[in-house]
């Protein structure tokens, strides 16, 4: 990230800003034109990638301190992995038994 | 591995997200999109894991250890009637998770950004956790899906809001002191259990996509707390998802956010609501006649399929009327169930092909020609005071108008009306005959005379 500071400011925020607004911008795009028929299982496969959150604690359960910090990224990857395996195994499980009639 | 790589990994699994998202549009390719999108959850994990902080990987591997197997376990044992519920937990986590990130990220040299940034993943996160939990106990019955309202509540909820807004200011100019950590981590609790017990049973499929939105923005904010570029992209994709299957659900009920979110259901007078005709009441073996005679049924399935877990049955009959020459379609309303898309599922659980599955817009043309359609445990959206009756609470939405059809079927268990007490005039009307009892049975006697 530092090679994206220009000068003295710290311009951290407002690239992370950009990335951000990018993509709401490509989820309204992307999610928009969904069937109906297909709601629940977006839902719980987008609930999965909110799970993505582990990538964050994963550096926090591992920093080897066993202090409240290290707890805390343990609890939020035992939680996330649930969210995760479990959002994408469900979501698997249900699209597995969408079919098309055989004609 | 440097943090050139790890970020360069990143995009890669960015763009998996985004192509995995994309093919989740279309039921031939959804399962594969599915595929691609845990394909990126695992190579943002793996990548993650070569970073230098990471000191110690004893803690990780038990962690991830009890969080597959839980999840897996949920997984593999959910009942498809079940997933609303399902779905609202796993939300639940991945809020907490987030909050737990956020408060990890602390650091007493947080710029005021930062510490902002933190706060914002603990108050979202925590709104999510809460709120997910109420969603959860509400639908799985544990405490009443009715609104909870009392004399006071906007006062109390405006209290509420003020005292996040000053938390969040304390905590983002100090983020050293953490009374106002703990301060702010309890009002985001309190927030989310005050946002979602107004809302009533019915309006469940609003607020678990709102809940869903708000998962990826609480993982959005996380981000931003650890400056972590695939956190915002994943976030902000599952945010505006969430946010886009909210807006589709309010407009299937014709009621604003705001409306759903703050007032649960006003009072309902029925004075106004004229019924005429009367209830005309029907045998299965009556019933069974009709539809022999027809060539065309339209089922109407609602929630009450769902709690009779009658999907199976359903199927069976479909495929009898099939056999007997009869065009069979199904009629999904896109808030029936309790949550988005919930009919579809229970349908293809029971192997209904998808295409036979028509959206309101679809099947309401067709509904003069069809002869018989079936309503199955559904009520509000199938009401013509909907459109008819403008003093009813419900005017407006869009429903299914089965009315049209030459004869329609009503499987109720009794004459109780729908979540909010709203009279359904459909009841009374000339064509309609009223088919009591438990739907399961009902239709499993409707079965036995066609064999």
């Amino acid at each position: 990230m530092d090679m994206l500071n220009l000068g003295t400011a710290d311009l951290t925020p407002v690239y992370l800003s950009f990335v951000l607004i990018l993509a709401v911008f490509l989820g309204f795009e992307l999610i928009n034109k969904v069937p109906s028929t297909l709601h629940t299982p977006l839902m719980s496969g987008a609930n999965a990638i909110s799970g993505i959150t582990v990538v964050g604690a994963l550096v926090y359960a591992g920093n080897g301190e066993g202090d409240l910090v290290s707890w805390l990224g343990f609890a939020a990857v035992v939680l996330a992995t649930i969210n995760v395996v479990g959002g994408y195994m469900v979501t698997d499980r249900m699209l597995a038994m969408f079919k098309k009639r055989e004609k | 591995m440097g943090a050139l790589t790890i970020n360069m990994a990143y995009v890669v699994a960015a763009v998996l997200f985004i192509l995995g998202l994309k093919r989740l549009g279309s039921p031939a390719t959804a399962r594969q999109g599915n595929m691609l999108s845990s394909l990126a959850m695992l190579i943002a994990v793996v990548v993650t894991l070569a970073d230098q902080n990471i000191l110690s990987y004893q803690m990780i591997a038990i962690a991830v250890v009890i969080g597959s197997l839980i999840g897996a376990f949920a997984a593999k044992r959910v009942e498809m009637t079940g997933m609303p519920e399902l779905v609202a937990l796993f939300n639940g986590f991945g809020g907490l998770a987030s909050l737990f990130v956020g408060w990890a990220a602390i650091e007493p040299t947080s710029s005021v950004f930062m510490a902002f940034t933190i706060f914002l993943s603990i108050l979202i996160g925590g709104v999510t956790f809460t709120g997910s939990m109420v969603a959860w106990g509400k639908l799985s019955e544990k405490i009443s899906g009715r609104p909870m309202m009392f004399t006071g509540q906007r006062i109390v909820n405006a209290i509420i809001v003020l005292a996040v807004i000053a938390s969040g200011y304390m905590f983002s100019v100090d983020p050293s002191n953490h009374t106002w950590l703990y301060v702010a981590i309890g009002l985001s609790f309190l927030f989310g259990i005050m946002a979602v017990i107004p809302i009533g049973g019915a309006d469940m499929p609003v607020v678990i996509s709102l809940l869903n939105s708000y998962s990826g923005l609480a993982a959005c904010a996380a981000g931003f707390a650890v400056s972590n570029n695939i956190l915002i992209v994943a976030g902000s994709l599952v945010g505006a998802s969430g946010i886009i299957l909210t807006q589709i659900m309010c407009k299937a009920m014709n009621r604003s956010l705001g409306h759903v979110l703050f007032s649960g259901f006003s009072a309902v007078s029925n004075d106004q609501v004229v019924v005429e005709g009367e209830i005309k009441p029907i045998s299965a073996d009556d019933a069974f006649y009709v539809l022999e005679a027809a060539s065309s049924v339209a089922i109407i399935p609602g929630y009450g399929m769902a709690v009779a877990q009658a999907q199976h049955v359903v199927k069976e009959l479909q495929e009898l009327l099939e056999q007997n020459g009869c065009e069979v379609n199904y009629g999904i309303h896109p808030v029936a169930g309790r949550m988005p898309g919930h009919m579809n599922v229970l349908l293809a659980e029971a192997d209904v092909s998808y295409d036979q599955l028509l959206e309101m817009d679809e099947i309401n043309p067709r509904m003069e020609n069809v002869d018989v359609a079936i309503v199955i445990g559904a009520n509000d959206v199938v009401n013509p005071a909907a459109r008819e009756v403008k003093s009813s609470p419900i005017y407006g939405m869009p429903v299914i108008n089965v009315d049209k059809a030459r004869t329609v079927f009503v499987l109720k268990r009794s004459m109780a009306s729908g979540f909010a007490g709203i009279e359904n005039p459909l009841f009374y009307k000339e064509n309609t005959r009223m088919l009591f009892g438990d739907a399961k049975e009902s239709i499993g006697t409707l079965i036995r005379s066609f064999e």
